[in-house]
């Protein structure tokens, strides 16, 4: 299975889009790393480094933003969405600013780097701002999609990218994306999994698994946490009788939380939230942290027999 | 500028301090300290030294302001008034439920407001984009900000100090208002933000220092600042907090609270006298 970083692809859809649509990019020193230098290298003169200095970027982010030339500004997820929280959320969320902030080195699988470069917060905090657009995509295909998405609509959007390489699981001319509906990709009725981010692909893979456990599960990509498809939720919900959810961020506040918030007022069944526990990460391979933390497909199979369980003690 | 003109500058100016003690009393909080300080920046800005269009308030190719310290917004909603984009009676709906003038600058909502302020060393930042946004969209617009003095404490500020002097953003003026107060008492007690000149300098602005109540020399400043290539403009201004009600100037205890009607009646017999003297 190829493998891409969504951090390339982010680079690469910045560029491909480039002569489409009129933007600019802002970074603050992090062009290498979150892939931005490819748009730069396209196009020097609509590129902007801000320096190690995220917060006065998201603000003179939402400044260019107000002239009408919407920006993708970019950085780290902790530096992002942690460090300049106050500045999207006061200078680009509340007067809901064309600001599109890609936020790569998401999660645990930052790796080496350790616990001050793991964003595992940053779902809950960006979700939490009123009108932001939080994007998750799955693989470097939905990264493309997801940006093209987000110059196509007015307001501010969060989209969310990994450092590590990654399967690619879908072909651009045949992916039925659309911003706010999530995509069912297994059909089964005994459990569905709600996966976001990197977490689709072990979802595929843990569906696997648990067919061979004669346990037929639902998989469903939500590349868009928010709005989140709760019609689609609740109908999985309803028509499975079990839910899992699966994100590669801290199970308080996330993706799994937001699920949850939906379904206790539209069908609540049993829900089993995987992600990283209330803890920080560290170092190491990337993969290696993934199975210590708690979100691979293992993991994945394991809460969705649980959730078979509890829907079979109801 | 000729002495009618000034004059006419100093009589708005004079009438925004009124407005924002109306304002500030209807409401029964805000913040009139640094409000009444600014009053003649606001006053030549909107207008002698803006290009704006009250009738199109959204007109691209218009001259932009952002208030950085969002706090005095009285006066900002008052001088917006006085020049037509809002009608002066909403003025005393300022803070209230049902009024579009929020506590601090909504850019959404309230018609001339050019960018949301309220949280300390954000709206600098934002005017640095928006004069960047002119250099790349190759519009000659011009942007201006006010920010307080208190609010160069806000490590921002520098970091957006840097983003204008690199990109050469000599389409940006930046005010300070130099009061020497902030809500805990005087800057140099609080923590120090001084010299607030030579920190500009030192990053390399084009530096200027001014009385903030003196119009010729603000009108002198800005024409300085509108000559000047590949730096920013900061034009630090000596003010008075509280300037123009006697028991207000000074007084760090009148940053963000509201006179009692006894207060609003002398403060506005003094104001209306001041403005009376200009007649």
């Amino acid at each position: 299975m190829e493998k891409i970083a969504m951090r390339d692809a982010y680079g690469k859809a910045l560029a491909e889009l480039g002569n489409a649509y009129d933007f600019v990019v802002m970074d603050a020193d992090l062009s290498g790393a979150t892939k931005t230098a490819t748009f730069k290298k396209a196009f020097p003169d609509r590129f902007f480094d801000c320096g190690i200095a995220e917060g006065n970027m998201m603000s003179a982010a939402a400044g260019i933003a107000s002239t009408g030339t919407p920006v993708f500004a970019s950085s780290f997820a902790m530096f992002a969405a942690g460090r300049a929280f106050e500045q999207i959320r006061n200078s680009i969320g509340y007067p809901h600013l064309n600001v599109k902030i890609a936020a790569t080195h998401a999660g645990i699988t930052v790796g080496e780097d350790g616990a001050t470069h793991q964003c595992n917060e940053d779902i809950a905090v960006m979700r939490v701002i009123p009108g932001m657009t939080v994007l998750s995509p799955a693989d470097a295909t939905e990264v493309f999609l997801c940006v093209k998405a987000a110059l196509e609509m007015d307001g501010p959007v969060y989209i969310r990218l990994s450092r590590m390489a990654s399967p690619v699981l879908f072909e651009r001319d045949t992916h039925p994306f659309e911003l706010g509906k999530g995509i069912t990709l297994r059909e089964g009725n005994d459990v569905a999994i709600a996966a976001t981010g990197l977490m689709v692909w072990e979802a595929l893979q843990a569906a696997e698994t648990l067919a061979e456990k004669g346990i037929n599960a639902r998989v469903i990509d939500i590349h868009t946490v928010k709005p989140l498809d709760e019609e689609l939720l609740a109908k999985a919900a309803c028509e499975c009788g079990a839910v899992v959810t699966a994100e590669e961020h801290s199970r308080i506040g996330g993706f799994g939380a937001a699920v949850c918030e939906s379904l206790a007022s539209s069908c609540p069944v049993p829900v089993v939230r995987v992600g990283i526990n209330d803890t920080f990460g560290k170092s190491g391979k990337a993969e290696e942290l993934m199975a210590q933390f708690g979100v691979t497909a293992a993991h994945i199979v394991a809460a969705a027999e649980k959730a078979v369980a509890m829907k079979a003690a109801k | 500028m000729d002495k009618q003109r000034k004059n006419e500058l100093a009589r708005i100016a004079a009438q925004i301090r009124l407005d924002i003690i109306e304002e500030v009393y209807s409401a029964h909080s805000g913040h009139p300290g640094g409000s009444l300080s600014i009053a003649e920046i606001l006053s030549y800005l909107y207008f002698e030294a803006m290009r704006v269009d009250p009738q199109n308030p959204r007109w691209a190719d218009r001259d932009r302001f952002v208030l950085s310290k969002g706090h005095t917004s009285p006066a900002l909603y008052a001088v917006l008034a006085e020049r037509g984009f809002l009608p002066k009676e909403d003025l005393p709906t300022f803070r209230s439920s049902s009024s579009y003038l929020q506590g601090h600058p909504d850019m959404k909502h309230t018609p001339g407001v050019d960018m949301t302020t309220g949280s300390l060393g954000l709206g600098i930042s934002a005017a640095c984009g928006m004069a960047l946004s002119a250099k790349y969209n190759k519009k000659d617009f011009r942007v201006y900000a006010v920010c307080g003095d208190g609010e160069m404490e806000e490590g921002q500020v520098w970091e957006a100090a840097m983003f204008a002097a690199h990109y050469k953003l000599d389409n940006l003026t930046v005010f300070v208002d130099w009061n020497g107060l902030q809500i805990d008492g005087k800057i140099t007690d609080v923590m120090n933000p001084t010299p607030i000149d030579k920190k500009f300098e030192a990053f390399g602005w084009h530096v200027q220092l001014i009385d903030a109540q003196d119009l010729d020399q603000i009108h002198e400043a800005v024409e300085n600042a509108r000559k000047e290539t590949a730096r920013p403009s900061v034009i630090v201004c000596r003010s008075t907090k509280g300037k123009g009600v006697s028991y207000m100037e000074n007084q760090a205890s009148w940053h963000g609270a509201a006179p009692n009607a006894e207060q609003y009646e002398q403060a506005m017999a003094e104001l209306k006298a001041a403005l009376a003297a200009l007649n």
